[in-house]
């Protein structure tokens, strides 16, 4: 295997990445700040690079629908889009997963409207959370490269949809080094395309398939149960693709990332780009002697509540950073997950929840501070709250 | 009592299919359609009329709730439903697919897409993802199953609905005497797509249905038919005067079968030598029959059906004029397609 390390945008990288895997089928509508991601890969279409059938679809929920037929055909698939445009095709992501249909959506991770706003948070990602698709946040383009590479052999060994989510303008527009492999080991490593990839394509006519039946209250229970067992067994999927991935790559990932949390009392965590200001953020407060840590989830979905549980088992207060609001009074999504996850843990965490980051607002090492700050001070009894979850970077 | 066959037995059964399903239908005994219902026939003359492997995609409504009820299913051709907006839409991916798996030599067959939509997701919530799938020039045919309303949910008021009929959502009242609105002309919007082929048919006129169909498949690219479908439950008629109905709409011109060859060529297949009266057509359906007490509303519709007729006369001449300036022959554009294999 051979590297070369060259500087491209987020959606360079994801643009080469779907080059290298040769996808059969793309769907493709216009969304910013996706649109030049599939500009980049028309180009690939347009020159004969790929085989791709591009399909310019009439918006988002057909791009889905026509995902969910090409892959259903036998067909390797991949779709994009952000903010309001996954909103438009969340009924098909639905029937995507409840069809285990293997197909790849990228997600450049964007607000949603109203207000409109084109910049990044992870809302539009929240509206896919329980849709039954496997879901892996990249913090920079190198994992969004490297996470496109692995979605496509992880959907297909679990026969479940997968979303790749990486912040909109913050990594699809910037540009850094990426390291990028040569196009025989990315083709060896997904393996070649055809129909029987899934058991019953639509294609192979000698058996005939019925895809997408109506189901009763006398069987919808046990077709959802059967989805149900199996997401649980993605897991073991991803892990074994992350292994396999490490063989070719030297690239050890694991469902989430740890950084100084071995002796922390206190953790902050969160997804996506900001995960390098929240590293910054320890190791200034490192630097002043306070024992902080930090966590980024890289697989969503399927939770990780088994690891998440483990790193935070000494933890005494948990700052838990989410770029998408609830609006419930209870905390952002990431919030409930990780309270979720530490349910059973012997010590009783503090756990406090703060807002950040919306609509592509920038975030500081400052604010992250503030955070530990705040949740040091909640620990120790300085301070009280009113509430689960607090804005960062609010105007006065 | 119809023989019911769990999804995976019929895809390994699926096999040996020539012994197992001779004689069979593409649509299988075991649907649960109404007594009386113009689908069954209309797919099964669809799908007979095409001699080559079939794949076939539905948008939600009658045909789709009734033929895939998990653990059975009625089809006897590879068959995905995703949802009401996106039958063209899907068999759109799905011709996609085979068209990159074809060019790669993973596929060697030659295959058919059909997708089948009733009114309600094909002229409404569905128009914009067929509009859109045309467009695109994806080599599959769509056929409409109209029948005038969402049948499926209890009879509300599609855009296919006629003027005055009763609906769920367009009842006749003190103010309002059922929908108000003229039915829209889907297959005069699709024929301005200017796609290869779009026609209009009755499922009563068999022959001239599949000759259409066999048609519409020798060329590459969209096509369209729509279909009357009398629909017995919410029209109420008895379930054996379905292929009557059918035939009085286009006996009174309210259902004109024609056909459109590249948005360009017009040719009107049936001309009644005496129509009958749009009163006839109207006094068989007790949703529509109270518009007779009201003769400016009758007027109305019987000046919709002229104005369209005499529009379709007109294309009709226009198109011939055209051909004969082009030195294309008129006749030999419409020509069967089983008599030009004779020929040959």
């Amino acid at each position: 295997m051979s590297t070369k390390v060259i500087a491209l945008t987020g959606n360079q990288a994801a643009a080469e990445a779907m080059r290298q895997i040769n996808f059969d089928v793309a769907a493709v509508y216009p969304i910013s700040p996706q649109t030049e991601l599939m500009g980049f890969f028309a180009e690939y279409v347009a020159n004969g690079e790929v085989d791709t059938d591009m399909v310019a679809v009439e918006g988002e929920h057909s791009a889905m629908a026509a995902c969910i037929g090409a892959a259903a055909a036998g067909a390797r698939v991949i779709t994009a889009s952000a903010g309001p445009g996954i909103a438009y095709m969340v009924e098909n992501l639905y029937i995507a997963s409840g069809m285990r249909l293997p197909i790849v959506l990228i997600d450049v991770n964007r607000a949603l409207s109203a207000p409109l706003s084109i910049h990044c948070d992870h809302g539009d990602s929240m509206l896919t959370r329980d849709s039954g698709w496997i879901s892996l946040f990249s913090e920079n383009a190198q994992e969004a490269y490297h996470n496109l590479i692995m979605s496509v052999k992880i959907a297909e060994k679990a026969m479940f949809p997968v979303i790749v989510n990486y912040d909109g303008y913050i990594v699809s527009h910037s540009i850094e080094n990426v390291e990028i492999f040569d196009d025989e080991t990315v083709r060896e490593f997904v393996g070649p395309s055809g129909i029987h990839r899934i058991p019953y394509p639509l294609l192979d006519v000698s058996k005939p398939v019925t895809y997408g039946a109506t189901a009763q209250p006398d069987y919808y229970t046990e077709c959802k149960y059967q989805q149900h067992v199996d997401f649980l067994k993605v897991y073991d999927i991803v892990r074994e693709v992350f292994n396999e991935f490490e063989s070719i790559s030297g690239k050890r990932y694991d469902f989430i990332e740890e950084y100084m949390t071995e002796d922390a009392e206190y953790i902050g965590i969160s997804m996506g780009s900001s995960f390098g200001t929240l590293k910054d953020a320890v190791n200034t407060l490192r630097a002043q002697g306070r024992k902080v840590g930090a966590i980024k989830i890289r697989l969503y979905r399927p939770f990780p509540v088994k690891e998440l549980a483990q790193a935070l088992s000494k933890a005494k207060g948990i700052a838990v950073l989410d770029r998408a609001d609830s609006f419930d009074g209870i905390g952002g999504p990431l919030f409930k997950d990780v309270c979720t996850a530490i349910l059973h843990n012997q010590n009783r965490s503090l756990v406090h929840n703060f807002i950040y980051g919306l609509g592509g607002r920038e975030i500081h090492e400052e604010e992250f501070i503030k955070a530990f700050d705040r949740v040091e001070r909640l620990e120790k009894g300085v301070e009280t709250r009113d509430n689960l979850v607090e804005y960062l970077q609010v105007r006065a | 009592m119809a023989k019911k066959v769990t999804i995976q037995v019929l895809a390994d059964l699926a096999q040996e299919r020539d012994e197992k399903f001779h004689g069979h239908n593409p649509l299988a005994p075991g649907h649960r359609m109404c007594i009386g219902c113009g689908i069954p026939p209309i797919v099964n003359e669809v799908l007979l009329a095409i001699d080559k492997p079939t794949v076939v995609s539905t948008a939600t409504g009658c045909l789709e709730v009734t033929t895939g009820v998990y653990p059975y299913t009625a089809w006897n051709t590879p068959w995905i439903h995703v949802n009401f907006q996106s039958a063209a839409a899907a068999i759109g991916g799905v011709e996609a697919a085979y068209k990159v798996l074809k060019k790669k030599g993973l596929i060697n067959e030659d295959i058919a897409f059909v997708a089948f939509g009733g009114d309600g997701g094909t002229y409404d919530i569905g128009f914009q993802s067929l509009s859109a799938a045309v467009e695109r020039g994806h080599d599959f045919l769509y056929v409409c199953y109209n029948n005038e309303g969402y049948q499926n949910t209890g009879y509300q008021k599609s855009s296919a609905t006629p003027i005055g009929a009763y609906t769920k959502t367009t009842p006749v009242g003190k103010e309002k005497i059922g929908k108000q609105e003229p039915r829209k002309d889907l297959t005069m919007i699709m024929a301005a797509h200017g796609i290869p082929y779009v026609a209009q048919a009755s499922p009563h006129i068999y022959r001239d249905l599949t000759r259409k169909v066999k048609k519409a498949m020798t060329f590459k690219g969209p096509k369209f038919i729509n279909t009357l479908q009398p629909c017995t439950l919410s029209w109420r008629f008895a379930p054996e005067d379905t292929m009557r109905l059918a035939k009085l709409a286009v006996e009174t011109r309210y259902w004109p079968v024609y056909e459109v060859i590249n948005g360009k060529y017009w040719k009107v297949n049936v001309k009644p030598k005496r129509p009958k009266p749009i009163e006839e057509y109207i006094e068989a359906q007790p949703r529509w029959r109270h518009v007779l007490k009201y003769p400016e509303i009758v007027a109305q519709i019987q000046k919709e059906i002229d104005d369209k007729w005499n529009h379709l006369l007109a294309l009709e001449e226009m198109s011939k004029a055209l051909a004969e300036k082009e030195g294309i022959d008129y006749e030999a554009l419409f020509a069967n397609p089983e008599d030009k294999k004779g020929e040959e």
